[in-house]
């Protein structure tokens, strides 16, 4: 499995065109086919190293949710990336689809205050369990005086 | 904040669940009632205080204490981030702060000295309370580097405590990022200098008159 035909399965099957730079392709899909996708990715692209996931936030255009699955020894990985809707928090989760994806995505909910869908056990994994907000908002008030040490 | 169900099924580790600890930390830090001997040497020295000259005796008894004080300073093994690399290499033999009695000691039961060298989070922040609690009276603390300082370069981070003297009294700050073995010997023979006027009153000097 190369880059191009790997990139000409997903144009097949999702419709979608994959931006395609040396073995790295960049897929940007509609959010109810996340999950589809990554078992997609997974099984028949054979991408079964989770690498990271991560978020953006473009403020008032709302939240994007960024993965990356590798093939390793193919040397071909696959960056995922689907919008959310402005306001929207919520996304289904890949915990099904790559174990890998379990404190990702904790992360991701503590940092972004993303919900995702289907997660076993979403809880803060970094912070304190009694932190107020998501700090990686561009919303998030840095400075605020916060008791009893900020 | 919505979190889906089900909720946490590994709970965290909340520090009331050591009930143990708690309460001998408690009656460690409150006389008990029916304690006669504190008391009764309390009393002993008032009254020598107190006698024609007996003020001779207890001053110097007080320079002596002091004395013994400044010369084991026995810090507290406690490591926060990279300025704890400055700190053990200040410990280890090239600097050797063992010709000052100072023994770096791997529990704050014994010790007397914490040196806090690294950036105090606001997760740690009531773990380091903890450790400065546990520690016995008199005590000190020498904030090391910027972070503890003043939170230094993460001071607009959103995770970071702005100083350590807004969680524990500081008695020598030490600038610097990280701060050298030889300023942070510095920092200690200033602490020592200021544990040789320190009184039985606990009043310690402060920056307006000179140590």
């Amino acid at each position: 499995m190369t880059a191009a035909t790997a990139a000409a399965q997903i144009e097949d099957r999702f419709g979608v065109t994959a931006a395609v730079a040396g073995g790295e392709l960049t897929v940007g899909l509609p959010l109810e086919r996340w999950q589809e996708f990554a078992r997609f990715a997974k099984e028949t692209l054979g991408c079964r190293y989770f690498n990271w996931l991560s978020a953006v936030d473009w403020k008032e255009q709302g939240l994007e949710v960024v993965a990356r699955v590798e093939d390793l020894e193919a040397k071909v990985a696959v960056t995922l990336r689907t919008r959310l809707a402005p306001g929207a928090t919520r996304c289904p989760t890949l915990t099904g689809v790559y174990r890998g994806a379990d404190w990702m995505e904790r992360e991701c909910y503590d940092m972004f205050g993303i919900v995702f869908e289907g997660h076993p056990d979403l809880r803060r994994i970094l912070l304190g369990q009694d932190w107020e907000g998501h700090p990686l908002r561009k919303d998030y008030a840095v400075d605020t005086p916060q008791a009893p040490y900020r | 904040m919505e979190v889906k169900r089900p909720l946490p099924q590994v709970p965290s580790p909340v520090w009331s669940e050591f009930k143990d600890l708690q309460e001998w930390e408690k009656y460690h830090q409150e006389r008990a009632d029916n304690d006669r001997t504190s008391e009764a040497l309390a009393s002993i020295a008032e009254a020598i205080h107190h006698f024609p000259g007996g003020w001779l005796v207890t001053t110097s008894t007080e320079k002596i204490f002091n004395w013994a004080r400044k010369s084991s300073i026995w810090p507290v093994t406690f490591g926060l981030a990279c300025c704890a690399i400055e700190m053990m290499a200040t410990f280890a033999s090239r600097f050797d702060v063992e010709r000052f009695g100072m023994v770096p000691w791997a529990s704050p039961r014994h010790s007397d000295l914490m040196i806090v060298s690294g950036t105090v989070t606001i997760k740690m922040a009531p773990m380091l309370k903890r450790i400065y609690d546990q520690m016995p009276d008199p005590k000190w603390v020498v904030s090391m580097g910027s972070c503890a300082n003043s939170g230094g370069p993460f001071r607009h981070g959103y995770h970071v405590v702005k100083g350590v003297d807004r969680v524990v009294p500081v008695d020598v700050y030490v600038p610097g990022c990280p701060p050298t073995p030889d300023s942070l010997m510095y920092g200690l023979l200033k602490l020592q200098e200021q544990v040789a006027h320190f009184q039985k009153t606990g009043t310690r000097p402060t920056a307006a008159e000179p140590a």
